[in-house]
């Protein structure tokens, strides 16, 4: 419980402190801090009333100390703080949830790729360094540096922490949501080691998104990225046998999908599809046709495949084909998806694309060419990242071999 | 906070700096000198009269005719302004006419020693 609201109060702290103070490393400190002394002070005198507001005064009192001890970092703030207030007058509220601005900060394109991942995740969805690490498989002292550095590019290069103007945003909200996505993506399917999903990783993008969610709430990519979201990760049980193998679609137990999880997410589809359509709005709309079906038969194979044609003409990128190939097989039969495949055979994205080759090698088996099918099998395993995969193409061979 | 805009232009296959007219820089000069964020600016003259000095370690120094553009932009000129932060400068940077046409700046903040 406690730990819940450290956690949920832990990131707007950061927030606001960065915003104010322009420096990520001294907001983590005092934040830091701050939670300490509640720690230490809450179980004697009792939670105060507004433990958030609190928790605020703390840490930016702690910071004020700490910027007198300082002269020479406090006159360098001082400026950073006049020029922002300039900009941009305080808002009216109290302690108000200054996490947007974070998040565009950490997704800041002149900041690398994955040093965008590692940033939200430390800053926004409050992991320690050590987590941080372990989500991409590096050790805690690659992490560290990596993080270092680009708090000392945020501060030295000064990264603004802001919300992007309306005429900015379409250009830089897509970043944001491509970190949330790639978080989750990881969860849903690492890329490498024992397990096949991450639980815990999605599980802090789907937080992630609905914080954004309940920060942007008319937007319309936004909904769709956490309807994506919740649609897929709805199939979490079902998508793991006892050992931890693989268990695609039409072999999964449909009871065992959240159905919860599944009605907020085809809630939020209607919000992300209500106008033009962007590319998360498409696909959530079709993980929500899949949640619906009550198996792979009765799937509504035509709209999937229609909505795969709105995607590829937003996405025109090979692995969104693959997607359309293999929905049109189910709605046309083997043979007219295979066409499809095998004339992405030359994309170079997809030549180490275990699903393209598992894809291509199901396709094959089904239409009986057993011979053309191991060998696809074979790529496929020699493409795949983590055990259960491998296990699940190697079953797939030995039902193959007579 | 002052930011160092490098202008890479991008070289035509016979050697010119292919893109925008005078005019095209004319007009962003003066709207850099407009907003009042110029500190300071120039271009520089053709790469063929560009000389490189290298000192060894005993001294000695070599003189060499040069820089050989190896990479495909060559640096064109540059200006520093002040603004208050990198998106800012980033905007600037997309408003000058070297960013088109294959060319790019990079932006690099003049660090403070203060």
């Amino acid at each position: 419980m406690v730990e819940q609201v450290f956690r949920e109060e832990r990131g707007r702290l950061l927030a606001a402190l960065s915003r104010r103070f322009g420096d990520l490393d001294l907001a983590e400190e005092v934040t830091s801090e701050a939670i300490e002394i509640a720690l230490e002070k809450w179980p004697i005198d009792g939670v105060p009333p507004k433990p958030g507001a609190w928790l605020m005064t703390t840490a930016r009192r702690k910071a004020v100390d700490r910027l007198r001890r300082d002269k020479t970092y406090a006159a360098r703030l001082a400026v950073l703080q006049v020029e922002a207030d300039l900009r941009d007058p305080a808002p009216a509220s109290e302690f108000p949830d200054d996490r947007l601005q974070l998040f565009f900060t950490c997704a800041h394109p002149a900041l690398p790729a994955e040093d965008r991942i590692a940033l939200t995740l430390r800053c926004l969805a409050g992991l320690t360094t050590p987590e941080v690490a372990r989500a991409f498989l590096v050790p805690t002292a690659t992490m560290a540096k990596r993080i270092v550095r680009a708090k000392k590019k945020i501060r030295e290069a000064r990264i603004p922490f802001r919300v992007p103007s309306a005429d900015e945003l379409p250009e830089r909200l897509p970043g944001v949501l491509q970190v949330t996505y790639s978080i989750f993506t990881e969860g849903y399917a690492a890329s490498s080691g024992a397990d096949l999903q991450r639980v815990d990783l999605a599980d802090e993008a789907i937080r992630l998104a609905r914080i954004l969610h309940r920060l942007m709430p008319t937007d319309r990519e936004v909904a769709g990225l956490l309807a994506l979201m919740l649609l897929i990760h709805a199939r979490r049980d079902a998508r793991t046998g006892p050992d931890g193998e693989l268990v695609l679609l039409d072999d999964q137990d449909r009871a065992r999908w959240d159905r919860t999880m599944i009605e907020e997410g085809r809630a939020l589809v209607l919000t992300a599809i209500t106008g033009p359509p962007g590319p998360y709005g498409v696909q959530a709309a079709i993980a929500s046709l899949h949640d619906e079906a009550v198996d792979v038969a009765t799937t509504d194979w035509p709209q999937i495949v229609a909505l795969y044609d709105v995607l590829l003409a937003l996405v025109p990128s090979p692995v969104v084909a693959l997607n359309r190939a293999a929905a049109l097989a189910l709605r046309d039969g083997p043979e007219a998806g295979l066409r499809l495949i095998d004339e992405l055979a030359d994309e170079p994205l997809l030549q180490t694309y275990h699903p393209y080759h598992l894809a291509r090698a199901d396709l094959l088996e089904r239409l009986n060419r057993r011979a053309e099918a191991a060998a696809a099998y074979q790529r496929a395993l020699d493409s795949a990242g983590t055990d259960p995969e491998r296990r699940h193409v190697e079953r797939r061979l030995q039902r193959l071999s007579p | 906070m002052k930011y160092l805009l490098l202008i890479n232009a991008s070289p035509t296959p016979s050697g010119e700096v292919e893109g925008c007219t005078p005019a095209d820089w004319m007009a962003f000069d003066q709207e850099v000198r407009d907003a009042g964020i110029m500190v300071s600016g120039e271009s520089l003259a053709d790469l063929v009269t560009a000389t490189v000095v290298k000192v060894d370690a005993a001294g000695h120094r070599t003189v060499t005719d040069g820089p050989f553009a190896e990479t495909r932009e060559v640096l064109g000129g540059f200006y520093v302004i002040d603004v208050p932060d990198l998106d800012v400068a980033l905007d600037w940077a997309a408003r000058c006419p070297g960013s088109r046409d294959g060319g790019n700046i990079v932006v690099r903040p003049i660090a403070d020693f203060d």
